[in-house]
């Protein structure tokens, strides 16, 4: 592919087919890693696997989907991974004790309302990061790189660095049910596949058929023109920091649950395989181009990267080796595609005569 | 006078993937003259000054040097040999100062390490005087107004010491008052021997300056002689093949009643002073009102006023008689006011995206029920666009970055008229567009004038003000200086008061 890629002109007869293979190239990465972890690992294309697998891929992929959004408008969020820890103490914490009033009497929550409470801690956070970008001009790796900090250092104080145990909740207050986010299945699939999917589904329609979603990719592309526009930039910010603090919270219910434990550093490092994951799905880290769905295929790709080498038994030095290899090869056949497709472009509009 | 050729291209061919850009020319620089290069855009004027300046190299074809065949293969190679050029796009750093930029990769220093900043300033101060400019070597570029960044470029190659200098539209963003210092450092440059590359898509400016005359279209040379006897309709017809287009009004209509007005406009300048200074004016259906000035004589930033973009402005602005009392953009948006930027690159278009997604943006919610978009309906309304303003393009899928820069400005008034405005804002509409899509923009003004929008549009151009406008207003220092039906408009008069409270009296001697 790369090969192809350096020659185009004289190769590849019609730029169009190229184009549409280096289009697709995540999907065909995709489809090649996994022809070749089904030949190399045993029982990788086991339906247990395939489950197993999902889950771990589904952490990953809402953490890059709300990156995405991110990415596109412009920005980044290195928070997200504290804000997996932070949202999982936050659970855990309402689970074991509920809101202590002070008065010798608290309140305790069901499942639902645990999970409410927890997403708008995750929102609320990502209002913070907002409002530090837009209102008080901090760049946005600053900001939230602040946030990182003061979320993990939240979440170690919640609970002076331990772990909340057991999590199994109370039949009594109706919190009985909070394994089931982890644990549950529907269908024959993981709760927390189905709302990956949902999530996936919103998040896609919101890029391509809202206002929103254009909105999201001006900003990205050239903010000062998209406010000429009319185009209320701040709000757009908002929005997407917010939903990404939200995607967070969703991982830290789900880790929380399926553990049925919090531990404060949980989703360390998280953060960076949800780039990774934007990246690998095209995303560009300046703004305004970027897919949910290679989201989606760039979180698929690490993630069964990652597992089938652990079955295979490669040294997982060698693991974080390959990622990296594997996302600086996409960025660099992701340059090929801008440029061959800048010069279709092009070429369209000069066989137009001018 | 006899000028003797500095270089030659003969046989010169450029072949990009796709369309060739040069077919052929044969090319004379002539030194201790101005060579003047026309053409409309895309012609190949460009490419050409790229081969010579080292950019580009020509696919078949040699470049000539006093006899001897030379080749560039970077701007550096080209620079050694005394070439320096000017881009139409500004290459400068805008982080830097005035002096740090204009001695890039040439920094003064002591021993070879140590910048001697005190003498890169003492250097520029005396560009800037040979330019009549009074811009302070510290200023960081980004600060200034395009057309002083172009000053900053044209000081930096005459650092240069070159002896062959390519000026691609150098006065595109400048005034007319600028436009004249900036003849005299040519004048001087002539005299020095220096042989000048002058592009520019102001005709009667090139018959004026220029010595030798080239026009190109589609990538040949349609004519090339001395400028003696050159009017504007031969350069026209060589240029685009047939009779000069007219832009000047054709039909009458009747005015509406007042449908803006501004009162009191002041916005503070940064450094103190204002740089609007209490304008006040109005503005009738079917209207258009031209409003002329120098460069940083506040046009441009009385136009953001109306469209919200500074929040610290004073003042009042109505709208059919009504308050406008929307704090930001979209609120203007919604009450009528759209804005077409003066610079299209960075305020008039997201590149990236497609020439659809571009021209929808401000009135995605005309297509939205709630919120879901109805593509259907977005392309339909895009094409019918396209096609009423002539957009020549491939898919409205392509990126806009793809289209030449009179398709981009059509797009960026397409964008405007999509949010149904009863008052257009232009900024130097016709800004690096050519001839062909400068009359067909002036055509769509008159059209929306006679359908009763009205139309406040901004230029450095006084051809243009003098024919497009129904009234003129001149700025001058942030205030109005002077207002002038069509009937009572004259250029000297225009020019006196654009000039009030500015620069010495010599340069108000009216124009050739």
């Amino acid at each position: 592919m790369s090969h192809a890629a350096t020659h185009p002109p004289a190769q590849a007869g019609s730029p169009n087919l190229l184009l549409l293979i280096l289009k697709a190239r995540t999907f065909i990465a995709l489809i090649l890693v996994f022809v070749f972890f089904s030949i190399a690992a045993p029982n990788f294309l086991s339906a247990a696997n395939m489950v197993i697998m999902s889950k771990h891929v589904a952490l990953n992929a809402f953490l890059a989907i709300g990156m995405t959004f991110v990415i596109i408008s412009g920005g980044i969020d290195l928070s997200v991974g504290s804000i997996v820890g932070l949202c999982g103490m936050v659970a855990g914490w309402l689970v074991l004790y509920g809101v202590d009033l002070g008065l010798g009497w608290s309140i305790q929550f069901n499942t639902l309302e645990i999970c409410l409470i927890v997403m708008l801690v995750g929102m609320a956070v990502g209002a913070v990061n907002a409002l530090l970008i837009t209102r008080l001009n901090v760049a946005p790796f600053i900001a939230t790189l602040g946030t990182l900090y003061v979320c993990r250092g939240a979440a170690m104080l919640s609970s002076d660095g331990r772990t909340f145990p057991n999590l199994n909740g109370t039949a009594e207050y109706g919190s009985d049910s909070f394994r089931l986010i982890g644990a549950g299945s529907f269908l024959g699939l993981p709760v927390s596949i189905w709302m990956l999917i949902a999530v996936t589904l919103l998040a896609a329609y919101i890029a391509s058929r809202t206002p929103l979603g254009r909105f999201i990719y001006a900003v990205g592309g050239n903010e000062r023109a998209a406010a000429l526009s009319g185009v209320k930039v701040n709000r757009i910010k908002l929005f997407v920091y917010m939903f990404s603090g939200f995607c967070a919270a969703l991982v830290g219910l789900i880790v929380s649950s399926q553990l049925v434990a919090s531990h404060p550093a949980t989703g360390d490092t998280f953060e960076l395989n949800a780039i990774a994951a934007a990246v690998l799905g095209g995303t560009s880290m300046s703004g305004g181009r970027g897919r949910i769905g290679g989201t989606i295929v760039g979180a698929f790709v690490i993630g069964v990267l990652s597992d089938g080498l652990v079955m295979m038994g490669v040294s997982s030095f060698w693991q974080t080796v390959i990622k990296g290899l594997v996302i600086i090869a996409a960025v660099v056949v992701d340059q090929a595609q801008q440029k061959l497709q800048a010069r279709v472009a092009l070429q369209a509009q000069a066989a137009l005569g001018k | 006078m006899d000028h003797p050729i500095g270089l030659q291209i003969r046989g010169g061919t450029k072949v990009y993937p796709g369309t060739r850009a040069l077919k052929s020319v044969d090319f004379d620089l002539r030194m201790g003259a101005v060579n003047v290069l026309v053409g409309e855009n895309g012609a190949g004027k460009s490419t050409m000054m790229k081969v010579i300046a080292g950019v580009e190299r020509l696919t078949e074809g040699t470049v000539l040097m006093d006899g001897h065949e030379v080749q560039f293969n970077s701007t550096d190679d080209a620079a050694r040999h005394g070439i320096g050029i000017v881009f139409q796009e500004l290459n400068l750093f805008p982080n830097m100062t005035v002096a740090e930029n204009i001695f890039i990769t040439r920094e003064k220093t002591r021993f070879g390490v140590d910048i001697d900043r005190s003498a890169q300033r003492a250097a520029t101060r005396a560009l800037m005087q040979r330019l009549e400019h009074d811009i302070d070597p510290d200023t960081p570029v980004g600060t200034l107004r395009v057309g002083q960044q172009q000053i900053v470029e044209i000081a930096k190659s005459l650092s240069q010491n070159a002896r062959i200098l390519i000026l691609d539209e150098p006065t595109s963003a400048l005034s007319a008052a600028e436009v004249e210092i900036l003849f005299r450092v040519i004048a001087d440059l002539k005299r020095d021997g220096v042989g000048i590359v002058y592009i520019s898509h102001r005709l009667e400016e090139l018959i004026r300056i220029g010595d030798y005359i080239t026009v190109l279209r589609d990538g040949a040379i349609t004519g090339a002689r001395s400028m003696e006897g050159v009017d504007v309709p031969w350069i026209v017809r060589n240029m685009i093949g047939e009779a000069s287009k007219d832009f000047a009004k054709t039909e009458h209509h009747p005015y509406g009643p007042e449908i803006f007005r501004a009162e009191d406009i002041c916005l503070p300048r940064i450094g103190g002073g204002l740089a609007v200074d209490h304008v006040s004016l109005s503005l009738r259906a079917g209207e258009i009102l031209g409003v002329y000035g120098l460069m940083g004589a506040g046009r441009t930033e009385f136009l953001e006023c109306v469209m919200g973009r500074h929040d610290h402005a004073r003042g009042q602005f109505f709208v059919e008689g009504t308050p406008l009392r929307e704090k930001d953009v979209a609120g203007r948006i919604a009450r009528g006011i759209a804005l077409i930027p003066e610079d299209r690159k960075n305020d008039g278009l997201v590149q990236m995206l497609a020439i659809r997604e571009n021209m929808t943006l401000s009135s995605l919610g005309d297509f939205t029920r709630i919120f879901h978009m109805d593509l259907a309906a977005e392309r339909s309304r895009v094409a019918d666009f396209v096609k009423r303003l002539t957009v020549k393009i491939a898919s409205m899928e392509n990126p806009v970055s793809s289209l030449s820069g009179g398709n981009q400005q059509k797009v960026v008034i397409g964008k405007a008229l999509m949010t149904k405005p009863k008052i257009l804002l232009m900024d130097e509409p016709s800004r690096g567009i050519d001839i062909g899509a400068k009359a067909e923009v002036f055509r769509t003004m008159r059209q929306l004038a006679a359908e009763g929008l009205g139309i406040i549009f901004v230029t450095s151009d006084l051809e243009e003000v003098m024919s497009l406008s129904d009234r003129i207003i001149v700025m001058s220092d942030g205030r109005i200086t002077g207002e002038f039906d069509r009937g009572t408009a004259t250029e000297t008069a225009v020019i006196a008061a654009s000039a009030v409270g500015h620069a010495p009296a010599e340069i108000l001697e009216p124009l050739a």
